[in-house]
């Protein structure tokens, strides 16, 4: 991998092996391989029962009457609950607690859960659940967005009175969250109606070239490959141990303890493996009724979803209708914009108004205009709940503004990376919230770099043209080259990284250095999730670099320690790295300190003098002064443990005002810019991607391997949402819910990814880094479909191109 | 119903199988080899891929019976040596994920080592070539990796092809 290196905040310079700036083996790469590593589906106990769960086949409908008596009478089958059996709070949430917990009075999406049972097999479990009889008055679902986003008439999904309030958010109706956005000329202009008109007539009449399109992304699945799955445990103490696979235990534990009635200490959880997350673990699936089978049959209860139920059982991508117009100088100067985005957040609220806050703030993009109007809805409808997916609210504005920036490029005869680096933001822009972008933004730069890459060899000076794996279609031998045309497009996106208006997002760390059989051991714990990203790796690379030591280990992740909030929003380098880089400066001043107690150290060294390096505490100017083995001393044989625990907090951010939509709602700011190249069977409507190259700036490159991993698996998600993944919703029902008839690429859908990696520091974060794992998903969807654009000149308004968009058939 | 078969070299039964059970289901809960992954049981993700009388397969597509008196390999055989767990060294291919990054969550990966080592027995195995970019791909089309981007991946084929060549040309 090509990396730039430019100046670096931090000195990085130390010496220990398989520091920061390597790329160390992963730690739980062994047991990956080997097939030992146990997943959360792997969990197996002595005498546990298996969990399953009760879904409705109704996406809306009143529930009139439960009735589990033959369920319960099959042998094998130890407990059947429902609504009535949740012994503490009856809904949860992450932000709304509005979902039940189990199902009463209403369901209100296909899947929902009405009641869960526990068995002695995973058969007479579902032989159980067949005997449930659930008593449903069917209602017509709420399926339209718009009309749950605009339409006052339309049936409320949540009944008047039954949700929590929060004024900021514009609550009314079905809306979830209302976030408006002003700037320039739309200052104090409504909603809608004449007073919009005249603002945009008077801008329409400056501009020399404007574009107006209305663009849709599909709902995405997360897809991650392990299922939903877990084991509860009872205890002695009446409480529970979960062993999970999640994004954030702390959270989950929050909403578990209040629906099982216990307080927190009784409610422990352990991070089982986690089979890849992508958003898709930060909500709830089968945690709590887990926990309630086990605290009610006394034994070991245990949950795997199979790929269908996993469909229902998790959110999904915010599906997004988009409405954008743009308007701009003949020089390509932008001039203003607009945009009205409405994301369905289905049956309940989920990630939604973190959603609406990115989709608003982030909406037009990393361009400089100078009169913004946004309104952004995100809406209660009957339809499949949506929450976090990697990008979340970014990835679907960025489809659109992309797709403006080509159109608008097209109209004035530019290049399209000349009209975006004629109006790319750079260090001291103001996005449209009016928040400063206070750290380097190499977007010109950037931009400029991914066009000079080299270029694919030309189809037609390929060796064997008549390959078939190298055409659209692949083997399947649809054509031998004709009515196949290439083309090329580009991308970029703006993404926030970490959480965002005005919440503290923390992460705790405790490190712990001892000596053990005569050599420095440092032990690393952090409740922060292992979902694949490699953070495990990272945190002992940290440790390695700041405490001069080789043998580092990583504890389990649990409840334990701290919370290290969410492994999502690409914040665990960041806010766990953070935190793992204090907990390590306190212990080596803890280590100082003991060698000054004991006059180690002259009192002539100052403290930034010493380092710790090789085992031994160094000073610059008078060498390695004791080492540690010698100054802590076995700990086996009363030796000195040196332990710290620290919480890392990113600066303060602020809630968007509820009129104007100001406010530094963002803690930092990704960049990464894509070129895609492309081969489409124009008869056919079939994509071959044969490149997929990637500019991206990290800050600091911390293990180059796994950055270039995060790079090319964001890549790949973005490639999907360009051309195959689709959860088809008819009438608020999932219609293809299998990786049968849910696409997502295989290794044959993916072109090689080159990638060049920039490092300019954020004076803000630790080492300067920068969250890597979001950005590349945004900016490749809008490249490919670009680049499909170019090869095709049709519109493609919609993510993923479907075959007959490139056609030109009308479904 | 009982069903016997041998697995990685050991002849093994299993007791009170339900005749719905599948492949899979009977080496990860009843015979203690969780290696191989439940990511779709559906036959399209390739996570559960074994070797079923030497040919690869998904073990989620065969119903438990199906194996009896049969021949079942898994990941669990492909660490170097015998034993179990640690004492073991990595095989060839196992190593070769590692080394390259082609491991993130590692869902996919017992079953793409089964399929790379496939394609290396019949490849470079068998005195052949190495296998390039574009066979490597259509060997691996069917097993589904949603956290690499597959770089990595192609990457370690490689990178074992290349050992697995090196080794047989110093033993012959």
């Amino acid at each position: 991998m090509k990396a730039t290196t430019r100046t670096v905040t931090t000195d990085l310079s130390s010496t220990t092996r398989d520091g920061l700036g390597a790329s160390p083996r992963r730690p739980d790469g062994t047991l990956k391989v080997t097939g030992e590593f146990a997943y959360s589906s792997d969990l197996w106990m002595e005498g546990m029962l298996w969990g399953a769960t009760l879904r409705s086949p109704h996406p809306h409908a009143r529930i009139l009457g439960i009735d589990i008596t033959e369920a319960l009478k099959l042998p094998g089958v130890e407990a059947v609950l429902t609504h009535e059996d949740v012994p503490g709070e009856k809904r949860y949430g992450l932000e709304f607690q509005d979902q039940p917990v189990l199902a009463f009075d209403k369901v209100r999406y296909k899947g929902e859960a009405v009641a869960v049972v526990a068995a002695d097999h995973p058969e007479t479990a579902r032989r159980a659940m067949e005997r449930i009889r659930v008593d449903y008055e069917v209602l017509p679902p709420v399926s339209d967005s718009l009309r749950a986003a605009h339409d006052p008439e339309y049936p409320l999904v949540h009944e008047e009175g039954t949700l929590p309030v929060h004024e900021e958010y514009h609550q009314r109706g079905n809306r979830v969250r209302h976030q408006p956005i002003r700037t320039g000329d739309f200052v104090g202009v409504a909603e809608s109606g004449e007073g919009q008109q005249e603002v945009l007539e008077r801008l329409r009449a400056r501009a020399d070239a404007v574009v107006e399109t209305e663009y849709e992304v599909g709902m995405q699945d997360q897809a991650f490959l392990g299922p939903e799955s877990g084991m509860a445990v009872p205890a002695e103490d009446g409480g529970v141990d979960l062993y999970v696979a999640t994004q954030w235990l702390h959270v989950d534990q929050k909403q578990i303890g209040p629906a099982l009635g216990l307080p927190q200490d009784k409610v422990r959880l352990t991070l089982a493996g986690v089979g890849g997350a992508f958003g898709a673990r930060e909500d709830l699936s089968m945690q709590i009724h887990a926990c309630m089978l086990a605290l009610r049959t006394g034994k070991p209860v245990k949950f795997v979803y199979n790929r269908e139920e996993s469909f229902y059982g998790h959110v999904h991508r915010h599906p997004a209708k988009m409405r954008f117009e743009h308007g701009a100088r003949a020089d390509g100067t932008l001039l203003y914009a607009t945009l009205e985005i409405v994301v369905d957040g289905g049956a309940y609220a989920s990630a939604t108004p973190a959603v609406v806050g990115v989709a608003s703030s982030l909406g037009i993009g990393p361009y400089e205009v100078p009169n913004v109007l946004v309104d952004a809805y995100g809406v209660y409808t009957t339809n499949p709940p949506c929450g976090a997916m990697r990008g979340f609210g970014a990835v679907q504005a960025c489809f659109g503004y992309e797709s403006q920036m080509d159109k608008l490029a097209e109209k004035l005869g530019m290049h399209p990376v000349e009209l975006r680096v004629r109006n790319a933001m750079s260090q001291g822009s103001r996005i449209i919230t009016g928040q400063e972008i206070d750290m380097p933004l190499p977007m010109a730069e950037m931009l400029e770099r991914c066009r000079d890459l080299p270029m694919p060899v030309e189809r037609t000076a390929l060796e064997d043209p008549a390959d078939q794996r190298t055409l659209p279609g692949g083997v399947a031998g649809t054509t031998r080259g004709e009515g196949v045309v290439r083309g090329v497009g580009y991308g970029v996106g703006l993404k926030n990284l970490c959480f965002s208006e005005g919440f503290d997002d923390y992460s705790t760390a405790r490190v712990r250095m001892e000596i053990v059989a005569g050599e420095p051991v440092v032990l690393v714990h952090t409740a922060a999730a292992e979902v694949g990203q490699g953070l495990v790796t990272v945190k002992g690379q940290i440790a390695r670099t700041e405490l001069g030591v080789e043998k580092v280990a990583i504890a389990p992740s649990d409840t334990q320690v701290g919370s290290a909030g969410s492994s999502s929003a690409s914040r665990q380098s960041y806010m766990t790295g953070g935190a793992v880089k204090m907990a390590c400066e306190a212990v080596r001043e803890s280590v100082f300190a003991l060698a000054r107690e004991r006059g180690i150290i002259p009192e002539s060294v100052p403290d930034a003098e010493l380092s710790l390096t090789g085992g031994k505490v160094v000073s610059r100017s008078a060498g390695a002064l004791v080492s540690l083995a010698d100054l802590l001393g076995d700990s086996a044989s009363g030796g000195t443990v040196v332990e710290e625990t620290r919480e890392h907090h990113h600066r303060p951010t602020e809630m968007l005002d509820p009129t104007l939509g100001q406010g530094a709602s963002h803690t930092q700011f990704g960049m990464c810019v894509h070129r895609a190249v492309v081969d489409v069977d124009v008869d056919l409507g079939l994509v071959k991607v044969v490149a997929l190259d990637a500019v991206q700036d990290v800050g600091k490159v911390l293990h180059p391997q796994q950055l270039a991993g995060q790079i090319q698996g964001g890549s790949a998600q973005g490639l999907g949402l360009a051309l195959m993944e689709e959860i088809q919703v008819k009438d608020s029902e999932i219609r293809n819910p299998s990786f049968t008839d849910y696409l997502i690429p295989t290794i044959l859908d993916m072109p090689p990814m080159r990638i060049d990696v920039l490092e300019h520091p954020d004076p803000h974060a630790p080492y300067g880094l920068r969250g890597a794992g979001e950005p590349p998903t945004l900016s490749s969807t809008p490249a490919i479909v670009a680049a499909v654009r170019d090869a095709t000149k049709r519109p493609l308004t919609h993510a993923p191109v479907r075959p007959e968009d490139i056609v030109g058939i009308d479904l | 119903m009982r069903v016997s078969f041998n697995v990685n070299g050991e002849d093994v039964t299993a007791d009170n199988v339900w005749p719905g059970e599948s492949l899979l289901y009977v080496l990860r809960e009843r015979l203690g080899l969780p290696g191989s992954k439940n990511a779709c049981e559906q036959g399209e993700c390739g996570s559960c891929t074994v070797y079923f009388d030497g040919v690869t397969a998904c073990s989620c597509m065969i119903a438990a019976g199906q194996a009896e008196g049969r021949e079942v390999r898994t990941v669990e055989s492909l660490a170097e040596g015998s034993g179990k767990g640690g004492d073991r060294a990595l095989g060839t291919v196992q190593e070769a994920f590692v080394e390259a990054g082609a491991v993130q969550c590692g869902f996919c990966t017992p079953g793409l080592l089964v399929q790379t080592d496939d394609l290396l027995e019949r490849t470079v195995g068998a005195g052949g070539q190495a296998p390039g970019d574009a066979e490597i791909r259509e060997a691996l089309a069917g097993n589904l990796c949603r956290c690499t981007g597959y770089e990595k991946i192609i990457d370690a084929v490689h990178l074992a092809a290349a050992r697995r060549a090196e080794a047989a040309g110093s033993s012959s």
